[in-house]
């Protein structure tokens, strides 16, 4: 999806390979054989029963193969504001985690080049999370945030909450917990491409008098986009589909509930599944337009 | 050889079929399509009742079997065993596999529903669905009919659970606990709170200085039910639940959660916020709250039912289709019918036992347990309690999608 952007502009390139022999059939076949399989089959799949309808005679969850159209209505209808939630709540915590993982990064990848064992270390931390199930991880957070917790006690003795509310099951809750799940999956990309940075472009601009702002701006920023690009579409995409934080068992309540809570909850708990699958549908179509348009806007063919 | 199967029931058939049939592996990706593509014609495909056949037990050969249940079901002790399932092991030399993993009605059929509608393996061999969902199973032919000739001790089932119009003669399904629901709470935080004692009508849940400490039921009957009863609609009769009563409860259980009064609609994970203090009100099930206690050590959470009374349920033995260690499991069933057996669990689980004679070996074992109503209730007691009526499948299509609707908030 995301990708064909990327690959796109790879073709306005110089060499185009003359021969495009068996060899390179050979080659791609495991790939889209693979795609075919475990991408392509499940998507159709997904939009026929989206387009399924109620059996008439039938009992719950019995659908029978049909047309209609009209299912994508009746959940965009019914479900927009948990689809304005989930985009929401997928923006400010990728823009969260960028603000989190940029000066992290920069750190890592540039000041503390010197100490290759220190480098390595942080590196180590930022991936330590990993070790532990991040199911595991965000559970602690909701104890940690529990009603009877002290972090809770105390802000509502200091007067910041008020005696009656709570954290867990809050929107900060959920965006604290989609930003802390995902800063890996932005550090690392960002790590990368600022690891590459070569410092003597700093230095030039400074010393053609650029306020060191002006040098992060004009130098910095633009060489260490391709890793912000990628950084955030590692954690936009998978925030917008996610389930988990936002669910009533994790972090999250009935205010709360995001696209992913309402697939779950169509398909498992009220067997609604040509509902679950255009909700699907429409998650992925518009996943895809966004990060399109994205992708376009921020001009990959130069930072690709 | 179950023991060392996925979980995933799709995943389980695959392997199975490879070990049936020892087929090479390019057979077995192969059967993926074939299973993946059943799968969804399955799934398209118009539903009449299934025409299945039961699998081939295996008991004979294989002295084991797999029992998913709901969570604080069977009695554990300290290290962590369940004594009855040892006894029966040694009694018989069947091992069985207690899985936790029904945390809700709706979710597990969910996750077994293109299993049972196949008659494959759903990876248990029995399971404990509540009435009215083993009503949906038997009527979509899902289940074996047991053998009566295993189950000698089903003359103990009490007559109360007899009569059932989708299993009357409980040929394919057996009461395995009767559960109540009511208000569970935590003693001290609800005083602290409220500077009652013990919440007796729902307009005590509502009570301000509770707001955001009140959990509810993820199980619809139990918690739709008990809002309806307070707003005196009689739950088991056709003429006084209709659509119109059902959606005003939900209307208020709905409101309740826009204002944050109830925090958390949850399946049997309830427990789990009880515990870390997170929720301090609970329309939860009986049984459930006096383990609790036991685990806490002392007496913390207390269980009453509303002045308007609570609902009663059961929960059935069924045996899928898919199953392949029926005798085994008919012979477990057979087991907890004994009186002195379900005594035993009864002092643990602390749900109403649906044997009879359990109560005379409760009282040979500690007479205040046949003494404690909410295990062997009296008339009296019952009469405080309301089973929810049969839906038919389009009434609870509405009815879940509405309760489901409050789930997710607007």
């Amino acid at each position: 999806m995301a990708f064909a952007a990327f690959s796109s502009t790879k073709s306005n390139g110089t060499s185009k390979p003359k021969k495009t022999g068996r060899v390179v059939i050979a080659l791609l076949a495991p790939g889209l054989a693979y795609l075919g399989a475990f991408f392509l089959t499940p998507l159709i799949a997904l939009i026929m029963v989206s387009l399924q309808a109620q059996d008439p005679y039938g009992g719950i969850g019995d659908y029978i193969p049909a047309f209609e159209i009209n299912n994508y209505f009746l959940v965009i209808t019914e479900y927009f504001p948990h689809m304005f939630r989930s985009f929401s709540y997928a923006l400010i915590a990728t823009i969260l985690a960028l603000l989190i993982s940029y000066p992290l990064a920069y750190f890592i990848g540039v000041k503390a080049r010197p100490y290759p064992l220190l480098q390595k270390l942080m590196l180590t931390l930022v991936i330590a999370p990993f070790f532990i199930s991040f199911l595991l991880r965000t559970l602690a957070w909701k104890q940690i945030f529990s009603n009877e917790s002290w972090i809770v006690t105390t802000l509502q003795d200091t007067g910041l909450l008020e005696a009656d509310q709570y954290v867990v099951g809050t929107p900060f809750m959920v965006i604290f917990g989609l930003t802390y799940n995902f800063i890996p999956f932005m550090t690392l990309p960002l790590y990368t491409s600022l690891e590459r940075l070569d410092t003597r472009y700093l230095e030039a601009g400074s010393d053609l008098y650029a306020s060191p702002s002006k040098v992060f701006r004009k130098v910095t920023l633009p060489l260490s986009m391709p890793g912000i690009i990628s950084g955030t579409l590692l954690t936009f995409i998978p925030i917008a589909g996610d389930y988990i934080n936002a669910s009533g068992d994790f972090l999250g309540s009935s205010s709360t509930a995001m696209l992913g809570n309402v697939i779950e909850a169509n398909y498992l708990q009220i067997n609604d599944y040509p509902s679950a699958s255009a909700l699907s549908v429409l998650l992925m179509g518009a996943i895809l337009i966004l990060v399109a348009g994205y992708v376009k806007k921020s001009g990959t063919e130069d930072l690709l | 050889m179950n023991q060392n199967l996925p979980e995933d029931p799709q995943l389980r058939e695959m392997v199975k079929a490879a070990l049936a049939h020892k087929v090479t592996r390019r057979a077995v990706l192969g059967g993926a399509v074939a299973t993946s593509a059943a799968a969804l014609l399955a799934a398209c495909a118009p539903s009449d009742k299934a025409q299945l056949t039961p699998a081939t037990d295996v008991s004979d050969s294989d002295p084991s079997l797999i029992w998913s249940n709901w969570s604080l079901y069977v009695d554990v002790d300290d290290a962590g065993n369940y004594p009855t399932l040892e006894k029966f092991k040694s009694e018989t030399g069947i091992s069985v596999t207690y899985r936790e993993d029904y945390d809700d009605n709706d979710s597990y059929f969910g996750k077994v529903k293109d299993q049972l509608a196949l008659g494959q393996d759903i990876g248990a061999d029995l399971t404990c669905p509540t009435s009215w969902m083993a009503a949906r199973w038997i009527n979509a032919g899902y289940v074996q009919t047991f053998d009566e000739a295993e189950l000698p001790n089903k003359k103990n089932v009490q007559p109360a659970y007899l009569g059932e119009a989708y299993d009357p003669q409980r040929t394919m399904s057996l009461p395995y606990q009767g559960i109540l629901a009511g208000f569970a709470f935590d003693k001290k935080a609800y005083k602290d709170a409220t500077g009652k004692e013990a919440p007796a009508v729902l307009a005590d849940l509502w009570d301000p200085s509770l707001k955001g400490r009140i959990g509810v039921l993820s199980e619809m009957r139990d918690t739709v039910g008990i809002v309806l009863m307070d707003q005196g609609v009689k739950i088991g009769d056709a003429n006084s639940l209709t659509e119109d009563a059902f959606m005003s409860a939900i209307d208020v259980i709905g409101q309740k959660v826009t204002e944050g009064q109830i925090a958390r609609i949850k399946g049997n994970s309830y427990k789990d916020d009880l515990v870390n203090g997170d929720t301090i009100v609970a329309i939860a099930w009986s049984g459930d709250i006096i383990q609790l206690n036991a685990e806490a050590g002392y007496d913390r959470f207390g269980f009453v039912l509303p002045e308007s009374g609570g609902t009663i349920s059961a929960d059935c033995f069924v045996i899928p289709m898919g199953a392949t260690h029926k005798k085994n499991a008919e012979k477990l069933m057979n087991f907890y019918y004994d009186p002195y057996n379900a005594a035993v669990l009864a002092a643990y689980v602390n749900y109403i036992t649906p044997v009879v004679g359990a109560k005379e070996e409760a009282m040979k074992l500690d007479p205040a347990l046949a003494e404690n109503q909410l295990i062997f209730p009296s008339e009296e007691f019952l009469s405080l309690t309301q089973g929810f009526r049969a839906l038919d499948s389009k009434e609870e299509q509405a009815f879940t999608k509405a309760f489901q609707k409050i789930k997710l908030g607007a």
